[in-house]
C-alpha cells in the first residue's frame, strides 16, 4: 500500500467516522427537533405548558365551539380524577372556568403530574389555558380531595373544520420519582 | 471483459509480515486473521449459527401457536422469543451474512488484494459474538430477556421491562458499532481500491449496492445507537425521553426508531438487489439488461427510504397532510422497486436459461420479494392499514421480503460462489432438494398469514380465536418444514466443503467479473498485482 493510499484512507475514514458521529448527534438532536416541530405546525396534541395571557377580545357569540374533557389514570395511580363537567358550549374569545375533581384513595401522600392533550391534534394551538392544574405538581395527603381549577379560551381563528375541542388529561404518579418542577424545566433532559 | 497478471502467491511473501503462503494453522487463524476470505467466512459461519438459533425460537412460536389456547410456554416467555427471534435474526443472520458476502466478494470483484482496513475487519467481527453472548444470556437472567419486541417501543421498553434490559442495549450498542464499522471498511475499499480501469459505471452491481448500503449504514446505525441509549437513561437514570410524565413523549420514540428502522429494512434487501443482478445474468448467458438504471433505481431507493418512515406509524393519530405524505412516498419507493424487477425479467427474456441451484433461487426471490412488495404497496394505503397494522399480514408481508428475499439471496448466493470458495461444486441433486424443499414450505408458512392477518389476527400474541386455528396449524407445519429443510442447506455446504467434483475457474459459464478469472478455490492471496481492467 503506498504512501499515498495510505494518505487518502485516513481522510476518507475521517470523514465517514464524523459522518457516524454527526448521526449519532442528529437522534439526539430530533428529541428537541421533534418538539419545536409539532409545537410550530401544532400537530401533536400538545397544548403549551405554561399559562397564556388572556387579552380581552371580542367574543364570537355567533360561532359555538363543543369543548369535551376527559381525565386518564395511570394504573399505578392510586386516585380519583374527573371532569366537573364532561362537554360544554362555548364561544370562541369567551373565558371559561372549569374543574377537575381529584381525591386520594389511598393510606398515603401522593403526588400527581397531568398531561394534558388535545384532539384533534389541529386544533392544540387554538386552545389556551390561562390558568391549568397541569402547570404544577399535585401533593394529596392521604385521603385528601382537591378541586382542580382549569380556565381557559378557545382562539377566535380557530379553522371552521374543528367544531369540537377534547381536553384529555393522564394523570402520572410521581411521588417516587423525586423531582420537582420538571414539567417547568422542560424536563429532565 | 478483463486481463488478469495473477501470480502465485509465492512471488511475494517478502511484502509484508503477514503475508504466507496459505493459511497459518490452528484457532489462532481464526482469532487473528486479517485475512478477508477468512474474515468473510468467520462472518457466513456466525450468520448461519445465527439462523439456526433465531430459527430455534421460530419454532418455539410455531408450536405454540400450533393450538389456540395457552399449552407450551409462558406468555412472557413467548414475547421473549418473538423479541430475540427477530433480533437475532436482522442483526445476527441477515446483516452479518451481507457483510461476510462482502468481505469474501468485493476485493475480489474490484481486483483488491483485501480490504482497505484489515485489522479493523477483524475487530468487527470478533467483536459481534459478544453482542449476541449478552444478548441471548440475559434470557436467562431473573425476569428473563427482552421481551417487548424487537422493535423495543417506549414505554414497554423503558418503564414496563425486565431488568436486564441494560443487557440489551449493550449487546445493540456492540452489534451497531461492528455494523458501523464493516460500512466504513467497504467504504474505503470501493473507493481507493479498485483496479485500473475499474471506473464507476463498470464496477459489478454487487459492489454498488454494498457501497450504497454502507452509506445508509453509517447513517443510521448511530440514530439506532442514540435510540437505545434514551432507552438506558429512561430506564435507569431517570431522563424523561419518552415518558409523558416527566414531560417526554413516547410516540417520538417511534419516530425516532423508524427514522432508523425503515433505512434499516433497504439494508437488508439493497445488497440481495446486488446478488440477485449478478446470477440471474450469468445463468440466462445475457447481460444485465439496464445495468446503469440499476444503479440509480438503487440509489434513489435509498435517498426515499428516509422519507418514508411513519408508514409504520399511520395509526399513532398524525395529522392528515402527513399520512398523505408518508403514503405517497412509501408508494413512490415502488417505482424504483419495479425497475429492478422489470430488469430482472428483460434479462431472462430469450435468455438461454438454465436452472441450476441459484438461478432457482434467484427466481423464486424475484416471485416471491414482489409478493412482499405488493402487501407492501396495500400497507401502504393510509386508511386498509388501519385494518392491517399489528395483525398477521404485517407479519406475512416483512417475511416474504426478509426470508424469501433476503435469505432467500444469500442461499442463491451461497450456491453461486460456494465453487469459487471451497474449490468443489456442491451436489447440485441436494441442492436442488433444499431448494424445493424451502421454496413450498416458505410459502405454506407465510402465505395464510396474510389471510390471518386480514381476518383480524393480531402479531405478537400467544393466544388467538378458535376461528384462526386450522389456518395456525397448516402455518405450523409450514414452519418446522422449513426449518428442517435449512438442516439440508448445512449438509450441501459441509459436504461441499469436504469434497466434491473440483470446480474450474470459472464454474457458470455465463458469469462474469474478476472473481471468475482467478482459480477455485481463490489462493489465500488474490489480485497482489492489480489486474487491468480493460
Ligand atoms: C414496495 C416496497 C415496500 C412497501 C411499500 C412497504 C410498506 C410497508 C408498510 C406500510 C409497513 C407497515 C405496516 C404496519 O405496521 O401496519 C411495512 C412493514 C414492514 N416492512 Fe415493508 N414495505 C416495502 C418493502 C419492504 C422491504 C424490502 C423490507 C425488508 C427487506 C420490508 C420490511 C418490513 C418490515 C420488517 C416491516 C415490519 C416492521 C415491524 O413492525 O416489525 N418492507 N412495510
Ligand atoms: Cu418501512
Amino acid at each position: 500500500m503506498g504512501a499515498h493510499q495510505a494518505d487518502s484512507n485516513r481522510k476518507l475514514i475521517g470523514w465517514l467516522v464524523a459522518g457516524a458521529i454527526g448521526m449519532f448527534g442528529f437522534g439526539f438532536a430530533l428529541v428537541p427537533l421533534y418538539d419545536v416541530l409539532c409545537e410550530q405546525l401544532g400537530i401533536n396534541g400538545k397544548t403549551q405548558s405554561t399559562a397564556a395571557v388572556y387579552k380581552p377580545l371580542t367574543v364570537d357569540t355567533s360561532r359555538t365551539v363543543t369543548v369535551e374533557f376527559m381525565s386518564h389514570i395511570q394504573t399505578d395511580m392510586p386516585w380519583q380524577f374527573v371532569p366537573e363537567v364532561k362537554r360544554m358550549e362555548v364561544h370562541p374569545g369567551e373565558l371559561v372556568r372549569t374543574n377537575f375533581n381529584a381525591k386520594n384513595l389511598s393510606l398515603a401522600q401522593t403526588l400527581g403530574q397531568a398531561i394534558p392533550s388535545v384532539s384533534p391534534g389541529q386544533g392544540a394551538a387554538y386552545f389556551h389555558k390561562t390558568e391549568c392544574f397541569c402547570f404544577n405538581q399535585q401533593l394529596l395527603e392521604a385521603n385528601a380531595d382537591a378541586q382542580l381549577p382549569l380556565i381557559f379560551y378557545v382562539d377566535p381563528d380557530l379553522p371552521e373544520s374543528i367544531s369540537t375541542l377534547t381536553l384529555s388529561y393522564t394523570l402520572y404518579n410521581i411521588t417516587d420519582r423525586g423531582y420537582v418542577g420538571a414539567i417547568e424545566q422542560g424536563a429532565a433532559k | 471483459m478483463s486481463t488478469i497478471t495473477q501470480d502465485s502467491p509465492a512471488a511475494h511473501d517478502d511484502h509484508h509480515d503477514d503475508h504466507h503462503h496459505g493459511a497459518p494453522k490452528g484457532i489462532m487463524r481464526w482469532i487473528l486473521t486479517t485475512n478477508h476470505k477468512d474474515i468473510g467466512t468467520l462472518y457466513l459461519w456466525f450468520s448461519f449459527i445465527m439462523f439456526l438459533t433465531g430459527g430455534a425460537m421460530a419454532m418455539v412460536i410455531r408450536a405454540e401457536l400450533f393450538q389456540p389456547g395457552l399449552q407450551l410456554v409462558e406468555p412472557n416467555f413467548f414475547n421473549q422469543m418473538t423479541t430475540v427471534h427477530g433480533l437475532v435474526m436482522v442483526f445476527g443472520a441477515v446483516m452479518p451474512a451481507f457483510t461476510g458476502l462482502a468481505n469474501w466478494l468485493i476485493p475480489m470483484m474490484i481486483g483488491a488484494p483485501d480490504m482497505a482496513l484489515p485489522r479493523m475487519n477483524n475487530w468487527s467481527f470478533w467483536i459481534l459474538p459478544f453482542a449476541f453472548a449478552i444478548l441471548l444470556s440475559s434470557l436467562f437472567m431473573e425476569g428473563g430477556g427482552p421481551n417487548f419486541g424487537w422493535t423495543f417501543y417506549a414505554p414497554l421498553s423503558t418503564t414496563y421491562s425486565p431488568d436486564s434490559t441494560a443487557l440489551f442495549v449493550f449487546s445493540v450498542h456492540i452489534m451497531g458499532i461492528s455494523s458501523i464499522m464493516g460500512a466504513i471498511n467497504v467504504v474505503v475499499t470501493i473507493v481507493n481500491m479498485r483496479a485500473p480501469g475499474m471506473t464507476w459505471m463498470k464496477l459489478p452491481l454487487f459492489v454498488w449496492t454494498w457501497l450504497i448500503t454502507a452509506f445508509l449504514l453509517i447513517a443510521v446505525m448511530p440514530v439506532l445507537a442514540g435510540t437505545v441509549t434514551m432507552v438506558l437513561t429512561d430506564k435507569y437514570f431517570g431522563t424523561s425521553f419518552f415518558d409523558a410524565a416527566g414531560g417526554g413523549d413516547p410516540v417520538m420514540f417511534q419516530h425516532i426508531f423508524w427514522f432508523f428502522g425503515h433505512p434499516e429494512v433497504y439494508i437488508m434487501i439493497l445488497p440481495s438487489f446486488g446478488i440477485i443482478s449478478a446470477i440471474v445474468p450469468a445463468f440466462s448467458r445475457k447481460r444485465l439488461f439496464g445495468y446503469s438504471s440499476m444503479v440509480y433505481a438503487t440509489a434513489s431507493i435509498a435517498i426515499l427510504s428516509f422519507l418514508v418512515w411513519a408508514h409504520h406509524m399511520f395509526t399513532t393519530g398524525m395529522p392528515v397532510f402527513a399520512e398523505l405524505f408518508f403514503m405517497y412516498c412509501t408508494m413512490l419507493i415502488a417505482v424504483p422497486t419495479g425497475v429492478k424487477v422489470f430488469n430482472w425479467v428483460a434479462t431472462m427474456w430469450r435468455g438461454s436459461i438454465s436452472f441450476e441451484t441459484p438461478m432457482l433461487f434467484a427466481i423464486a426471490f424475484i416471485i416471491l420479494f414482489t409478493i412482499g412488495g405488493f402487501s407492501g404497496l396495500m400497507l401502504a394505503i393510509t386508511p386498509v392499514d388501519f385494518q392491517y397494522h399489528d395483525t398477521y399480514f404485517v407479519v406475512a408481508h416483512f417475511h416474504y421480503v426478509l426470508v424469501t428475499g433476503a435469505i432467500f439471496s444469500i442461499m442463491a448466493a451461497a450456491y453461486h460462489w460456494l465453487p469459487k470458495w471451497t474449490g468443489n461444486m456442491y451436489d447440485e441433486r441436494l441442492g436442488k432438494i433444499h431448494f424445493w424443499c424451502s421454496t413450498i414450505s416458505v410459502n405454506v408458512l407465510f402465505f395464510p398469514m396474510h389471510f390471518l392477518g386480514l381476518a383480524g389476527m393480531p402479531r405478537r400474541i400467544p393466544d388467538y380465536a378458535i376461528q384462526f386455528a386450522d389456518v395456525n396449524q397448516i402455518v405450523s407445519i409450514g414452519g418446522f418444514a422449513f426449518g428442517l429443510s435449512q438442516l439440508i442447506f448445512l449438509a450441501v455446504v459441509l459436504k461441499c466443503i469436504k469434497g466434491g467434483e473440483k470446480a474450474s475457474a470459472k464454474p457458470w459459464d455465463g458469469a462474469e467479473g474478476l472473481e471468475w478469472t482467478i482459480p477455485s478455490p481463490a489462493p489465500y492471496h488474490s489480485f497482489s498485482t492489480p489486474p487491468e481492467v480493460k
